[in-house]
């Protein structure tokens, strides 16, 4: 038996630039045995790896109906991401996954979906939406509410112009800076909470993003009487092995690479509200 | 009804013959650079004979007495985690060959029967805490497990404590309690032996022992109790994770700020930390890499990186992590506390923090004027 920390080989079978500083990357197990064995839900995570350099914690952003590839979308943050960002298509690297436990997608059909996310975390919350709206009628209403710092930080514009075309959906969009051509909301996500309308026992809220943000939106939904095991929350920490050895992770009892990165509010309530845990 | 036997001490030498005759390395305890560490082994001579340690908060010494016995002392500060958590090891390499592919090979290590003579109670608990970690999950892992189920274990029941154990607040020792293959327990003129499993009897019917007597008994139920009674170390009444979950903003935690100097020496003598850091290299042609993986401590502010900032940028901080995991988080985690009652983080910690003083001091009312309620509009 292969420990499960020895990546797999994979190779890159497309790339895009989506900012400067971002870039996606298609990728496909090189031994067809794993990729035709390859599962996972929405919100799980895969390890890149750059052999000699590093592995880093990767969201997965297509659609786990997709069996050909996998796509990563990821920020030049560090020194193996930037190395990433220079792959070309046919080049390998290893890659392990995926780890961890995703968004409550089955759990959260019939009911209204509120997606929020905060900065620069979007891609995870953008491959939720698309997964959503791909399969549109086992879910109610979806409002997507998306922060950014400044105006700027916004990718994928048009994408958000085309999920307002959807019947029951809507899209708010506001940075802390905007600029002069920026036509939508400056300030806190939370402005939005008052008048959006979301039946708040039926409904899963979905956070992604800073942890400041992420307290911000839950006293918004107490306040609407959301139970805490209605809102889920995408957790980051340092991880190692992504599979609850290296401990780098904990966060409470938890860890996130295992336990999560989604967590409920209610698991995460004892801890969320002190600073340095 | 397990059978005790006496083996002389005249005769110790046999068991490390019988343990080689079996196909054993044997390790086992020895005195090097002041301290008592475990070692490659061979004969009877090179055990501590006589050899004390004196132990209180930041301080270990070791001290020759006449005593002849060869366990008197009761922890080194390495437990024997090295030998099933490698201090560092390589997990896997990968190769590019020359068409562009990239293989990867898994590391094994190559694990050979080992018997380790020495054993005590706490360092077994904490064995077993280690085995809950690395074996039952969902992806045991292949380098602590080959090399736990090559070892044969040959513990000693303590007839003393030093003044930094607290096994007996734990529940830990000092008698041994499970996870052993032979017990030893020494009183002057020899050891009265029991095993506690298949491996462990065919090494003692190799020996020349005669039936332990009644007295030879009493002595070392005495022997256990004087170890139990030499312990002044307590832990605060009542359930640690409540208590330490209470206690999160406690002002007590910001102490540590000029105390702490966020050594790790805590973490790498602890017998239950598992901490982790996972090392690439590349070797200088490029070709080939490897990946290992080797002790890391919560103490370091690396440890919890990301992306740009440090979630326990604070030594305060890095502090209550270590001890409210050891006591408070791991419970949830694995089904009792991380401390097991060895002492050793006392002793080594070069400022001679406590543990069982810092949960005392948690485990008290905060002065209200200095009380600090959580914000829940800071950001971290």
């Amino acid at each position: 038996m292969t420990g499960a920390l020895v990546p797999f080989e994979a190779e890159v079978v497309g790339r895009k630039d989506e900012t400067p500083d971002m870039f996606s990357l298609q990728l496909r197990f090189t031994d067809p045995e794993v990729q035709a064995a390859y599962r996972f839900t929405m919100g799980q995570f895969n390890m890149l790896c750059l052999p000699g350099m590093g592995e880093v914690p990767i969201s997965i952003v297509s659609d786990p109906d997709e069996r050909e590839w996998i796509d990563h979308t990821i920020r030049k943050l560090g020194s193996i991401t930037k190395n990433l960002g220079r792959l070309e298509v046919g080049d390998r690297l290893g890659l392990r996954g995926p780890y961890g436990r995703g968004w409550p997608t089955e759990a959260a059909e019939g009911t209204d979906l509120v997606i929020v996310t905060g900065g620069l975390g979007c891609a995870p919350s953008v491959s939720l939406i698309e997964y959503v709206l791909h399969r549109r009628g086992r879910y109610g209403r979806l409002h997507i509410i998306q922060g950014v710092k400044h105006s700027n930080d916004l990718i994928w514009r048009e994408r958000y112009d085309a999920w307002r075309q959807h019947p029951d959906v809507e899209v708010y969009l506001t940075a802390d800076t905007g600029d002069t051509l920026w036509p939508w909301h400056v300030g806190p996500v939370t402005q939005f909470f008052e008048r959006i309308a979301f039946d708040p026992a039926r409904c899963s809220v979905f956070i992604c993003g800073p942890e400041g943000m992420m307290r911000a939106v839950i006293k918004a939904m107490r306040e609407r009487e959301v139970p805490e095991e209605r809102i889920w929350l995408s957790m980051e920490r340092n991880m190692h092995c992504a599979i609850g050895s290296c401990g780098r992770c904990q966060l409470g009892p938890k860890f996130v690479c295992r336990d999560g990165p989604v967590f409920t509010c209610r698991e995460l309530a004892p801890y969320l509200w002190h600073r340095g845990v | 009804m397990k059978v005790h036997h006496f083996l002389a001490r005249d005769r110790f030498q046999t068991l490390l013959d019988a343990l080689g005759a079996a196909g054993y390395e044997v390790i086992g305890p020895q005195v090097r650079d002041h301290a008592i560490v475990f070692a490659p082994l061979s004969r009877v001579g090179e055990l501590p004979e006589g050899i004390l340690d004196e132990q209180a908060p930041g301080r270990y010494r070791l001290e020759l007495t006449d005593s002849g016995r060869l366990f008197d002392w009761t922890t080194g500060p390495q437990a024997i985690k090295p030998l099933t958590f490698a201090p560092r090891e390589t997990l896997w390499t990968s190769e590019r060959q020359p068409n562009g592919r990239l293989v990867f090979r898994e590391r094994p290590p190559e694990a050979q029967p080992t018997a380790v003579i020495g054993v005590r109670a706490c360092d077994l608990a904490a064995l077993s805490i280690h085995d809950r970690h690395f074996l039952h999950d969902a992806h045991p892992d292949p380098h602590y497990r080959e090399r736990r189920r090559n070892l044969l274990l040959v513990a000693v029941n303590c007839q003393r404590s030093a003044a930094t154990c607290f096994c007996t607040a734990t529940g830990d020792g000092p008698r041994v309690q499970h996870g052993y293959d032979l017990a030893l327990s020494e009183l002057d003129d020899g050891f009265v032996v029991e095993a506690h499993t298949r491996e462990g009897q065919a090494i003692l019917d190799a020996l020349e022992t005669t039936p332990a007597r009644h007295d030879q008994l009493e002595q070392v139920e005495a022997g256990l109790e004087r170890a139990s009674a030499q312990q002044t170390r307590r832990l605060p009444e009542g359930a640690l994770p409540e208590l330490l979950q209470a206690a999160v903003e406690h002002p007590h935690w910001q102490s540590l700020n000029d105390r702490c100097l966020t050594c790790g020496n805590c973490t790498a003598v602890c017998p239950t930390c598992f901490c982790q850091t996972h090392v690439d290299a590349l070797s200088l042609d490029g070709q080939t890499a490897s990946h290992d993986r080797q002790w890391a401590s919560c103490f370091d502010p690396d440890h919890s990186y990301i992306h740009g900032s440090v979630i326990r940028a604070e030594r305060p901080q890095r502090y209550r992590q270590w001890l409210t995991h050891k006591f408070g988080t791991w419970v949830e985690q694995y089904g009792r506390s991380g401390c097991v009652g060895c002492g050793r983080c006392i002793a080594w910690c070069p400022v001679g923090i406590d543990v069982t003083e810092e949960l005392d001091a948690l485990s008290k009312a905060p002065d209200d004027a200095l009380a600090k309620a959580p914000d829940g509009e800071e950001t971290p």
